[in-house]
């Protein structure tokens, strides 16, 4: 299952690095959000106290919900994700390649994002560079777990641009929340390592969850 | 691991639909509908949009569930969980299932090992060899025509060697030289004793194809046949008088 | 229906019933809201749990019956999840002086009802094949329950918080547990009265689709 996974995951990085569409209108997308989060709260040069972890958190949630639309409405309109479906592959191996693809495209993403608002914000997020990664990377597994299963669910849904936000922010709240407080305690003066550590915890608690829930229900919710 | 290593244990020789109808809410999709396919044998499904030809063909491919009545492999129910017999069959979707940003190598390829196929290479330069397109193999298949890219679907469909291969309007938009190759295809396929099942508008090149016809209006199966021939005059008769009463087969 | 009967009959007296009970010391004639607002808190919950169980059995054993029940329990979540957030600000700007209070429960409270919406807006909005997405959203939503609240428990101080609310001294009598069982019952009414009107829709489809066979 994992070779499969494996595979799929490769086939959507070499579809993605040929025709770029999502990495690039998802990366410009992402920088656009965070320069009108700097128009709006950036008061006389000097940004607000804890603006840039929000302001970070805020443009991947938006960032990976553009990127999830996308790369389920391409995957629709050749209809490969029912040739995906047809094959013998079991679906928990899809879901796994299609949900590494994500990871990959928003780790891509956060790349550029965090040097860009430590740049313009005058946030230290590079000070701890190792905590910094841990809670980029679990919170962003967390959200791409669940807006995975939401995105390919909705493939056959009616009003599927619309209904993702819908259904996904809700859920993701504790990822928004574990991340942003999480990478604001990485900005303080003193580095406060315990509470880094506890939405820490809670960020990898809510990844085991939701990525086993999402690996035991894909089959019965993809099938009719 | 290759196919037949994998899942040798799931034979058949008929593909039995009994009675079979799926609805979506109040729209009725398909309708009682009763047939068997032998091996060896090409079943063509004839009738106009919305029949419930996709339908049919979708429940065939383990894809959707039948509301009510039972499709069985040989002998073994088919219920939608079943990666075993997705193994055996080839699909050629009206949409055709293709990455346009691959090359036509790199489709058949990845379809080769997604189906457990262990030389997913060599087993993809046989398949251009046989469509006549391996001097394009490496270009993209959004540069190639509509009969092209249909050529490459059909092998992307066999690719595993499949028991059962279902087909989704596969002449639309075909020249006379892509044609006649599909129907060549689909000979060789009766020969090596596949089963066929093949949803179609165009009833010219059906006619001598089909060794039977199920004619579907309205999700409902209003005449079948064996060994058919003059489809066109044989279309137009049945589809304008009722339906015939459910479960039973004319001739 | 006597079980509506007898609930429509335990609201219109509950007026006498609250108006019998002790005032309340600090807060007067105001805290009387408590005795609507927790029960309706509480079958805010219990609806959501029942959705969420039977979103679980929907998604296992593809029962349609399951299904229906899932839905009118989001149904019933969204109605009295309203009546909680409208009566427990109510209540709050005459005892504390403000609205809103983000504090874990309420704003936790406030999350899941908008899965609860959410779940509605998809059964709406979503098209043939809903079901299956939203009994998954159910699931999430109810397996997010303990998460959620811990996430905004810490979110607004990182050490352990002193509780916003004060404690509130006050007999938790009769009249409280005459509301709950009026809420109860009434949550029960509702229920059965919304699945049996899914009942009948299905019956009636299935109906058309039969008669449509004949001829």
């Amino acid at each position: 299952m994992i070779r499969l996974a494996w595979l799929i995951l490769r086939k959507d990085l070499t579809v993605e690095v040929r025709s770029g569409e999502i990495a690039y209108t998802t990366l410009f997308f992402a920088v656009t959000c965070v320069l009108v989060f700097a128009f709006a709260l950036v008061r006389e040069g000097k940004p607000p106290d804890d603006g840039a972890a929000g302001i970070l958190w805020i443009a991947i949630a938006f960032a990976g919900n553009l990127a999830l639309g996308r790369a389920f409405e391409r995957e629709r309109q050749a209809e490969t994700l029912r040739a995906l479906l047809l094959a013998p592959a079991p679906r928990p191996a899809v879901y796994l390649g299609k949900l590494l693809g994500i990871v990959v495209l928003l780790a891509a993403t956060e790349a550029v994002l965090v040097p860009l608002i430590a740049l313009l914000f005058q946030a230290r997020l590079l000070a701890h560079p190792f905590w910094m990664a841990a809670i980029l990377a679990s919170g962003t597994l967390g959200f791409a777990a669940v807006g995975t299963l939401f995105a390919a669910m909705l493939v056959r849904a009616r009003s599927r641009d619309v209904l993702l936000p819908v259904l996904l922010y809700p859920i993701t709240v504790p990822v928004i929340i574990a991340g942003v407080r999480g990478t604001a305690a990485l900005l303080q003066p003193e580095f406060e390592g315990d509470i880094v550590r506890f939405w820490f915890a809670l960020l990898i608690a809510f990844d085991a969850v939701f990525v086993t829930l999402s690996l035991w229900t894909f089959e019965s919710v993809m099938t009719d | 691991m290759s196919a037949d290593g994998q899942h040798a244990s799931v034979t058949f020789d008929r593909v039995s639909v009994d009675d079979v109808s799926r609805h979506f809410g109040r729209r009725r999709a398909v309708s009682r509908v009763t047939f068997t396919v032998a091996r060896g044998q090409i079943l063509g499904l004839l009738g106009p949009n919305g029949a419930g030809k996709s339908t049919l063909l979708a429940m065939l491919g383990t894809l959707l569930r039948p509301t009510s009545g039972s499709i069985r492999f040989g002998t073994r129910d088919v219920t939608t969980g079943d990666v075993a017999l997705r193994a055996l069959i080839g699909v050629l979707g009206h949409d055709l299932f293709l990455y346009p940003e691959l090359t036509a190598r790199e489709n058949l390829s990845f379809f080769a090992a997604l189906y457990g196929i262990a030389d997913a290479d060599g087993a993809s330069r046989r398949a251009l060899e046989q469509a006549g397109l391996i001097d394009r193999a490496d270009d993209l298949v959004s540069s190639f025509s509509r009969g092209m890219r249909q050529r490459v679907a059909l092998e992307r469909a066999l690719i595993h060697q499949p028991r059962l291969v279902l087909l989704d309007e596969p002449f639309t938009g075909l020249d006379d030289a892509s044609t006649a190759a599909l129907v060549a295809r689909l000979k060789g396929l009766r020969e090596d004793a596949a089963i066929v099942v093949l949803a179609t508008h165009d009833l010219d090149l059906a006619d001598g194809l089909l060794d039977e016809a199920v004619f579907l209006r309205d999700g409902r199966m209003v005449h079948s046949v064996a060994r058919p021939d003059a489809l066109r005059s044989t279309y137009r008769r049945v589809m304008t008088r009722s339906p015939m009463p459910s479960g039973a087969e004319g001739a | 229906m006597r079980a509506a009967t007898v609930c429509a009959l335990m609201f219109a007296l509950s007026p006498l019933v609250i108006a019998s009970a002790d005032y309340e010391s600090t807060m007067g004639l105001v805290q009387k809201i408590f005795y609507y607002h927790m029960p309706s808190a509480w079958m805010f919950l219990v609806s959501g749990l029942v959705c969420g169980v039977a979103s679980v059995r929907f998604l296992i054993t593809g029962d349609a019956r399951h299904d229906r029940t899932a839905w009118a329990a989001a149904e019933m979540a969204v109605i009295f999840g309203l009546v909680t957030i409208v009566t427990g600000p109510l209540w709050a700007r005459k005892a504390w002086g403000t609205f809103w209070i983000w504090d874990a429960r309420t704003t936790s409270s406030l999350v899941q009802w908008m899965v609860a919406w959410a779940y509605l807006i998809l059964r709406k909005y979503g098209g043939p094949g809903s079901e299956k997405l939203a009994a998954g959203l159910a699931l999430f939503g109810t397996a997010n329950v303990a998460f959620i609240y811990v996430s905004v428990n810490y979110w607004r101080t990182i050490h352990p918080p002193t509780s916003v609310v004060p404690k509130l001294p006050f007999t938790m009598g009769f009249p409280l547990w005459y509301c709950v069982a009026a809420f109860t019952l009434l949550f029960i009414v509702l229920l059965k009265l919304r699945v049996r009107l899914e009942e009948q829709r299905a019956t009636l489809d299935s109906l058309y689709l039969s008669m449509d066979e004949q001829g």
